[in-house]
């Protein structure tokens, strides 16, 4: 690798962990967020990432070396609850996530804080993908199969429930099953995902491909596709950018995929008052 | 212009069918007998559970009763229903294509993947079904009320229901694409022998195509030919008056023309 990349940074393995690292995650959120963003579950996701508070805490008081475990369960716990709390009630879903949200984090505060001991902790607000290890490389491999799979087998059942779902029911599809499994699916990636990326910004890294995506996309398959392009040229350029300027990986990789958004925008917005003005 | 040519071997028997949401009965022992190729119009005010009835049958919403699906003689355990929903939840900058939705609902194959030359041209020929063919590089958000009914109404017949259902077809669509819709129903009913249930409140525009109106407020009050319906007095008590109240004779109000109170 040194020789076909004569860059200093080639040097060090933190720094093709990372990249490795930063080239499965990013095609993971881009996938998963084209599908956040169709079934409007941005608020959602954002509370997913913020319950690892919560999730870190329980796992603070079982006395687990690795909070990891405790955070997953916890997550899938919330989404599962909320999503079947959705589907038999009619009330608006934002009111709840905003209390979910609030319960969870001060609930992840006021424990972690006891004895004023929080400030250990502050590497899960940041995230910190430079300290990736490879069995966490092996991990993310694993979810990164387990995603294409479930694309595979579901993809076009949760493209039509966010059509509509009396639609997708009149065709038979497992409605419920596909809205809870997706949920899971979602909770169990942001929670892996948050040691690496940070409590703050993880919900960006999902929203922010898909939506720059959905400026110059004409069918699903070019949604996926810049989705993921985005994503992963973020994840790459932001990852050496943070190198050379010295600052947070995640937080660079965000503002990398939001100057796409903002490219993105500008675009659409340039060729749709072109078409205009041409009529 | 409404022939029923009904088979008598195909029907569906709809007995007792009762929807409750939290303790209060929205749809309360409704029984419907429709015979094949009928085009049933459903009517009543807002809140009367039309909608929830529609869900019942496609099994969305849990329901006490029974429903019998009759194809040819023989119980149908598991009929196909083509549903037509009354809107789409999607936002207006949606990246779904006409061809994505259809190629979805006839294929397996994920279409994140994109389309393929056979499965484009299958979608095109359910789309050349309703005079849609030429919508299928557009963007769903970019449809017309009447373009998107029609391309939801070439899916619910791909392949040909048992039942087709439509929830109020007609409400975003402009009095030239209701003329065209309604053929287009016609049409397809004609051809296919599909049984309709057509949830409206464009009685003026659907009398002269329903082979039977049905007046329901949670439950049905009146069932009959369309100028009887439209002669019953229980009409104007359910719906307040309008413009298919006339005195007298059973004249027809003019097409296009929806109940006004909602």
């Amino acid at each position: 690798m040194e020789y076909c990349l004569p860059f200093e940074w080639v040097r060090y393995d933190f720094m093709k962990n990372a990249l490795l690292a930063a080239c499965l995650v990013t095609p993971l959120f881009a996938l998963l967020g084209t599908m956040v963003i169709s079934n409007r579950m941005a608020f959602f996701s954002d509370v997913l990432g913020h319950s690892a508070l919560t999730g870190i805490a329980i796992g603070v008081l079982l006395g687990l070396m690795n909070p990891l475990s405790a955070m997953i369960a916890f997550a899938i716990l919330i989404a599962i609850a909320f999503t079947i709390f959705k589907n038999i009630t009619r009330t608006s879903p934002d009111t709840v996530l905003g209390v979910f949200m609030a319960v969870t984090v001060a609930l992840g505060v006021v424990i972690l804080s006891r004895g004023g001991g929080f400030a250990k902790y502050t590497v899960y607000l940041i995230g910190d993908i430079l300290a990736v290890t490879p069995a966490q490389l092996k991990s993310l491999l694993l979810l990164f199969a387990i995603v294409v799979c479930y694309w595979f087998v579901a993809g076009n059942a949760m493209a039509l429930l966010c059509v509509n779902s009396s639609l997708a029911r009149s065709r038979g599809l497992p409605v419920v099953l596909i809205d809870v499994s997706f949920a899971a699916l979602l909770a169990v990636v942001v929670a892996f995902s948050v040691r690496l990326l940070g409590i703050l910004i993880i919900n960006s890294l999902l929203i922010l491909p898909a939506a720059a995506a959905r400026n110059v996309a004409t069918s699903m398959r070019s949604y996926t596709a810049w989705a993921i392009v985005i994503s992963v040229a973020s994840g790459i350029i932001g990852l050496l950018f943070s190198y050379y300027l010295g600052t947070s990986s995640g937080a660079t990789i965000v503002l990398c995929a939001a100057a796409w958004y903002c490219g993105t925008a500008i675009w659409s917005y340039a060729r749709r008052n072109i078409q205009h003005h041409g009529r | 212009m409404a022939q029923p040519r009904s088979c008598a071997h195909c029907c569906i028997k709809i007995e007792n069918l009762s929807v409750e949401f939290g303790g209060d009965a929205v749809v309360n022992n409704v029984n419907l007998h429709i015979n094949c190729a009928e085009l049933v119009a459903l009517i009543g005010p807002n809140g009367a559970g039309k909608t929830s009835l529609l869900r019942a049958i496609i099994n969305e919403i849990p329901y006490r009763g029974r429903m019998i699906f009759q194809i040819e003689g023989r119980p149908q355990p598991h009929p196909r229903i083509g549903y037509v929903p009354q809107k789409l939840s999607i936002d207006p900058d949606s990246p779904m294509s006409v061809l994505d939705l259809v190629a979805m609902s006839i294929s397996a194959r994920p279409i994140w993947l994109g389309v393929g030359r056979p499965l484009r041209a299958k979608a095109e020929a359910v789309l050349a079904s309703v005079s849609a063919a030429h919508l299928v590089h557009r963007k769903l958000g970019e449809l017309s009320g009447g373009e998107l009914q029609r391309v939801l109404l070439a899916i619910a017949m791909a392949p040909a229901p048992n039942l087709l259902l439509l929830d109020e077809p007609v409400s975003n669509i402009d009095p030239k694409g209701l003329a065209l819709f309604y053929e287009t129903v016609s049409d397809l009913r004609r051809r296919h022998d599909v049984a309709v249930i057509m949830v409206t409140h464009d009685l003026a525009g659907i009398a002269p195509h329903a082979d039977t109106i049905v007046l329901m407020n949670r439950t049905v009050l009146a069932t009959g030919l369309p100028r009887d319906i439209l002669a019953d007095p229980q009409l104007v008590r359910t719906l307040g008056p309008g413009p298919w109240h006339v005195s007298g004779t059973a004249s027809m109000p003019r097409a296009g023309e929806t109940l006004s109170h909602d």
